[in-house]
């Protein structure tokens, strides 16, 4: 490259004629819209925007000009520049836009692949449901009660009402703790229900006691498909003022309308427990026949065995003897209960069939019942 | 108890074509547990009629021994073989028959051709053993009667030939079974179940226990009672000349076979009868066996009597005994003795025993010889003390109208006197318990109606009858109305609780900690705490390991596991090999539960009374003597805990996942776990961690021991961890303070320093930590490096630490002084030196 020649014949410069221009700039032009890629626009550019490139030459030549003829060929030249600056930004947004969806395209991945890499955990199906119900209940003002497992018999029993040698309190199928003698005089048991956390939730609560007691208990019965010896149960325990049989009707009630839905109820048949009196079993609609099985032989419901209804388990009015033994006052206060068992519950409200599934902790069981229920 | 709707009826006016089914309901809905209703004869179809044996052929040359009889059955006789009932010729029918126990002479049923027998078994004629068999003779299991199938049915010899078996002998019934709870003895008898179907049908009830009785007048046979307590009423009656021949009419064996007993002898069948009738147990000891007056009394220690199913049976002080002079003959109210039963043949002169005795007395004797009986069911849940002599009455007519008997003009009826029990109570108390409006005219009149006296207008005295030893407060006679009324028409009204305070910290805990372990890849499992002590030996726990100590079941349901779990790893060990064995591989459980440590020394808690709130120190005194119950959480892992794949190669299970796991939980606690080597089984020992928070072990996690996972038959490399839930929560519960967030630049610094293989990282992080002062914001060691470069017996370890000032950006000076100052404290503290210096 030359510096620029001021001892020319000022009246004619080849690379300013208007021609030498206009081809200037066709041939940029040309160049651009030829460029293949991205590359290749990068060489076009310096080839004809460069310090070296006919355009920026004759720019060069225009300061050689006389005076009068300075500005229409530095238009001239000016325009051409511009132009082609034009086409050249326009090129790269082009080209740049077709190698990002090239790009991309090369980067797509197959989205359906399996990704198990870290197994999956689940907590247990009956953790779960009796969080439920104990949420059913906290939303109503109800706290939650607990009590140990290993319990005082005075607790299971004898505050329930079961005197000593009642054939109550063999119906209760107890596991006994082996004395020191090794005898089951032990006075100590695995209690039967969570019944005496209502005790203790008697001795240790102020008044008026709205409580939940979920928990393990245990009976001796060898596990099959219906039975298991340690199985889960929610009590519940209303003692205040002038509680009814009508207000335990109303709370089971609303218990089976938040666990499965609209339009349940319950139904409750005399039946006899110490701790309460008056006592009755409660059952439930049945939530997939809704009863319309009951009489209806061309729509049996294997769920209640067309029976319309599904036993849930035990409840009444709080034996006020109960109430004695507690401190409390019975002519003052009165209470109900209910218990039942969750397994029982679980089995019909997610269609197990086999007991064994649920204490078996077989990883295929659990799983699919997630973090909630 | 089961129920037949026959002898119900003659009781209760039941409506005309009302069924088991109906009657069912009506009870179910008093309260009476009718679990099934059996339908007898369903399906039966004559021609079924009394035969006599005519001719027997005994053929010979078969298997087993077979008769070809000729059999006169009447008018029957000679019917077509499409024939239905009625009219046939008269002519004798011959049978093949397989049974042996019937002679030339005697009365039997027989089924003839176009007959069905339950089970939908259709009789036709058909060639058997070279004859053609019009019928067959049949037995009790075939008529559906019972499962004697001993041979046929021999019928009394007065049974008239060609008579409707189906008929005579009752065949088609409903059998009501009702499972009675303790409070409702009553219902353990006819007369019980009728009076409740008699208030549900609003009809009157016939009373059988409504009978004249003659007073004692002690020319009956002597009786004393040394033990009132025990027995406060007992009626002797005596029958003489009773026909040793006769046996129980067709009527009374079939009402004692659908009640469920077998029928024995005239005398023992009459009693049963009566039994089941009135539900008072009663006793006939034969007088010719028993010497001198009947005694009631506790038994002398040491004391013995063979009872009538033959066990001797050493008596307890305790035992209420029927004696004569020669000592025990009865354990009373239990069963009876075997010398003096009525013998094979019967008995002559009887004397027939009705009493009342405690029910704890009774069963207590029948807990401790584990000996029940239909007597000790009803005494033990209270019989009725006023039916004593109407039962012994009872059973007198019987036995003189079934046997030819003389009842004995003596009576001796002993009782202690007793006062009816009267329950005071508001009129409106049933409608305060059920929270509705029934008014005090319905309370008199549903009280009235289950037998008791009523008095007063506003405050009832309620006098209830003998028959109701349950009914003692007002809570039960509110049941009785309630009930009465229909629990189904009870409203249901929803009762406003105070607010409640949600869930406690410790409950929250639990469920956070259940989340974050599920949510970390942990499946929860709940075992059973049942363990043998053998897995201790299993684990590889020391002799004198404070976990051998267990709290054990006296009965536990398996011998080979009688004791409660003091860890969780057993449990959660053995549903891994389930789990294994059932074909999964890549495992992670989790439970939280309790384990059970026993006191130092076990107490008998003491027995408190119930008729007041116990003390807080017998509060107390009862909870010291269970056993310790805390909350544990343990985990076990195997295989791995990333699998392979498509993105790569997978990442074994390790004790490091197990350490992490525990971490997981104590930080849901809100507490950071510290960390340290040591030696705990059931772990390897080269790969345990003891888990602190602050300076207290709270668990231990790693590798389990080589031997461990054999002796349990889990995969190798299995890794656990157990932690104290408990304990974490204690140490934990600040609440977390917001920090404060420099937005200045990061600073960034590495070091490598290299170390003693055996010293701990976590000293040297400790000691980097301690250094860099408050400028420091993380230290994580990213790489571990062994090899020649860096010596035998030593290890680099590379610590990207990262320094941040909260109030300017920090100069490079500043981030080197701090590094310095971190390296040279690890250098103090760790002997490290800074890799490459």
């Amino acid at each position: 490259m030359s510096a620029p020649n001021k001892s020319y014949d000022p009246v004619e410069v080849e690379a300013l004629k208007p021609d030498a221009i206009e081809r200037m700039r066709a041939d940029a032009l040309a160049a651009i819209a030829a460029a293949g890629d991205l590359e290749a626009l990068t060489h076009v550019k310096t080839a004809h925007t460069g310090g070296g490139s006919p355009l920026a030459l004759a720019n060069r030549e225009i300061g050689a000009l006389p005076p009068q003829a300075k500005a229409e060929a530095g238009k001239r030249v000016g325009q051409a520049r511009g132009a082609v600056n034009q086409a050249l930004a326009a090129r790269q947004v082009e080209l740049e836009a077709e190698r990002d969806a090239r790009v991309l395209v090369e980067e797509a991945v197959d989205v359906t692949l399996p990704y198990d890499r870290r197994p999956a955990g689940a907590r247990h199906p009956l953790t779960t449901l009796s969080d439920r119900i104990e949420d059913i209940f906290t939303a109503m003002g109800y706290e939650v009660a607990e009590g140990p497992e290993v319990e005082a018999e005075w607790f299971n029993f004898d505050a329930l009402n079961f005197p000593p040698d009642h054939p109550a309190r063999e119906t209760q199928d107890t596991f006994f703790v082996e004395g020191p003698d090794g005898g089951s005089e032990s006075g100590v048991v695995l209690r039967t229900h969570t019944s005496p956390v209502q005790i203790r939730a008697l001795l240790q609560r102020e008044l008026p006691v709205y409580v939940i007691a979920p928990g393990r208990v245990y009976r001796s019965d060898e596990l099959d498909a219906t039975h298991t010896p340690v199985f889960a149960q929610v009590e519940l325990l209303a003692v205040d003022e002038g509680l009814t049989m009508a207000d335990l009707k109303g709370t089971l009630d609303h218990m089976v309308v938040s666990l499965f839905g609209e339009g349940m109820t319950t139904r409750l048949r005399p039946n006899h427990f110490p701790f309460t009196e008056p006592s009755a079993e409660m059952d439930m609609l049945c939530y997939v026949c809704r009863g319309e099985s009951v009489g209806n032989p061309d729509r049996p419901c294997r769920t209640c065995s067309s029976e319309g209804w599904i036993e849930l388990g035990g409840c009444g009015v709080v034996n006020p003897r109960v109430l004695t033994a507690c401190g409390v006052d019975p002519e003052k206060y009165s209470g109900f209960a209910f218990g039942f068992g969750i397994e029982r519950m679980m089995m019909f409200r997610h269609n197990v069939e086999d007991m064994r599934d649920i204490v078996e902790g077989d990883v295929r069981f659990t799983l699919p019942f997630g973090m909630e229920i | 108890m089961r129920v037949p709707l026959s002898w119900l009826r003659e009781y209760v006016d039941l409506p005309a074509g009302v069924t088991g089914r109906d009657v069912q309901a009506k009870l179910v809905s008093a309260g009476l547990e009718v679990e099934t209703v059996e339908q007898l004869g369903a399906g039966l179809k004559g021609p079924l009629v009394v035969g006599r044996v005519l001719t027997i052929e005994e053929l010979e040359g078969f298997k087993k021994p077979i008769r070809f009889c000729t059999v006169d059955v009447g008018d029957a006789g000679g019917t077509s073989q499409a024939g239905g009932s009625g009219g046939g010729t008269g002519e004798p029918q011959e049978i093949v028959c397989g049974a042996r126990n019937f002679a030339v002479g005697d009365k039997v049923v027989v089924i003839l051709p176009g007959g069905v027998l339950p089970g939908d078994f259709h009789i036709s004629a058909r060639k058997t053993y070279g004859h053609t068999s019009h019928g067959m003779i049949c037995s009790a299991r075939e008529l559906g009667m019972g499962d004697d199938h001993d041979g046929i049915v021999v019928l009394p010899p007065g049974s008239e030939t060609g008579a409707d078996a189906i008929e005579l002998l009752e065949l088609v019934d409903e059998v009501l079974d009702i499972a009675v709870t303790p409070d409702r003895s009553y219902c353990l008898s006819l007369r019980g179940v009728a009076r409740e179907a008699a208030i549900a049908y609003g009809v009157p009830l016939r009373d059988p226990a409504l009978l004249d009785v003659p007073a004692h007048n002690g020319e009956g046979y002597p009786v004393r009672i040394a033990d009132q307590d025990g027995c406060d009423r007992f009626t002797a009656r005596t029958v003489t000349g009773l026909d040793p021949e006769a046996v129980s009419p067709i009527w009374l064996q079939r009402r004692l076979q659908k009640v469920g007993m077998r029928p024995i002898s005239l005398t023992v069948d009459v009693t049963n009868y009566v039994m089941f009738e009135l539900g008072q147990p009663l006793h006939a000891y034969d007088r010719s066996r028993i010497n001198g007056p009947i005694g009631v009394r506790r038994a002398h220690p040491g004391e013995k009597l063979t009872t009538l199913d033959g066990a001797e049976r050493i008596l307890d002080p305790e035992d209420l005994v029927i004696t004569d002079e020669s000592g025990p003959i009865g354990l009373a109210g239990v069963m009876g003795g075997a010398d003096t039963e009525i013998a094979d043949g019967g008995s002559s002169d009887v004397v027939i025993e009705a009493a009342h005795f405690d029910p704890v007395a009774i069963a207590r004797t029948s807990r401790r010889h584990k000996l029940g009986s239909e007597a000790s069911r009803r005494f033990e849940r209270g019989t009725d003390p006023l039916t004593t002599s109407a039962a012994a009455q009872r059973t007198v007519d019987l036995l003189v109208g079934l046997a030819g008997g003389t009842a004995e003009a003596g009576v001796t009826e002993i009782a202690a006197p007793t006062e009816p029990r009267v329950i005071t109570m508001p009129a409106d108390h049933p409608d305060r318990v059920a929270g509705t409006d029934y008014g005090r005219e319905t309370v008199v009149r549903r009280l009235q109606e289950i037998g008791c006296d009523v008095l007063g207008s506003d405050e009832l005295t309620v006098t209830v009858p003998s028959w109701r030893p349950d009914l003692s407060y007002p809570n039960d006679l509110a049941e009785e109305v309630i009930r009465l009324e229909g629990y189904e028409n009870l409203p249901s009204t929803l009762p406003q609780p105070p607010a409640g305070r949600g869930l406690t910290e410790s409950q929250l805990l639990r469920r956070r900690v259940g989340r974050a372990l599920a949510g970390a890849g942990y499946i929860e499992a709940l075992s059973y705490p049942f363990i043998g002590t053998e897995v201790f030996d299993q684990l590889g726990l020391d002799e004198d390991d404070e976990r051998r100590r267990t709290v054990r079941l006296a009965n536990p349901l398996d011998d080979t596991e009688p004791a409660l779990r003091t860890t969780l790893l057993p449990g959660l060990l053995s549903t891994l090999r389930r789990n294994t064995g059932r074909g999964a591989h890549d495992l992670a459980l989790f439970e939280i539960g309790l384990v059970f440590l026993p006191a130092a020394e076990q107490v008998r808690p003491p027995r408190l009374p119930v008729d007041r709130r116990p003390t807080d120190e017998e509060i107390a005194a009862l909870q010291a003597a269970l056993p310790d119950q805390p909350r544990h959480v343990g985990t076990v892992l195997a295989g791995a805990r990333e699998r392979p794949g498509w993105w790569g190669p997978g990442h074994p299970a390790t004790w490091a996942d197990a350490i992490e796991a525990a971490r997981t939980v104590a930080r849901e606690a809100g507490v950071e776990l510290t960390v340290q080597a040591g030696r705990y089984a059931p772990f390897h020992p080269g790969r345990c961690a003891v888990l602190l928070a602050g300076e207290q072990v709270v668990g231990h996690a790693g590798e389990l021991h080589p031997r461990v996972t054999k002796a349990f038959g889990v995969p190798e490399r299995t890794c656990a961890m157990e932690i104290n839930l408990d304990l974490v929560e204690a140490s934990g519960g600040v609440r977390a303070t917001g920090p404060r967030v420099s937005t200045f630049p990061v600073a960034t610094q590495d070091v490598a320093l290299v170390v003693d293989a055996d010293v701990p990282a976590a000293s040297v992080e400790a000691a980097l930590r301690a250094g860099a002062g408050e400028l420091l914001e993380s230290a994580r060691l990213f790489d571990i490096f062994t090899g020649p470069q860096i010596g035998e017996g030593r290890k680099s370890l590379a610590y990207a630490l990262r320094f941040r000032a909260p109030d300017r950006t920090l100069t490079a000076d500043e981030a080197t002084a701090a590094r310095d100052s971190a390296v040279a404290s690890a250098a103090r503290q760790t002997n490290a030196t800074l890799r490459g210096a």
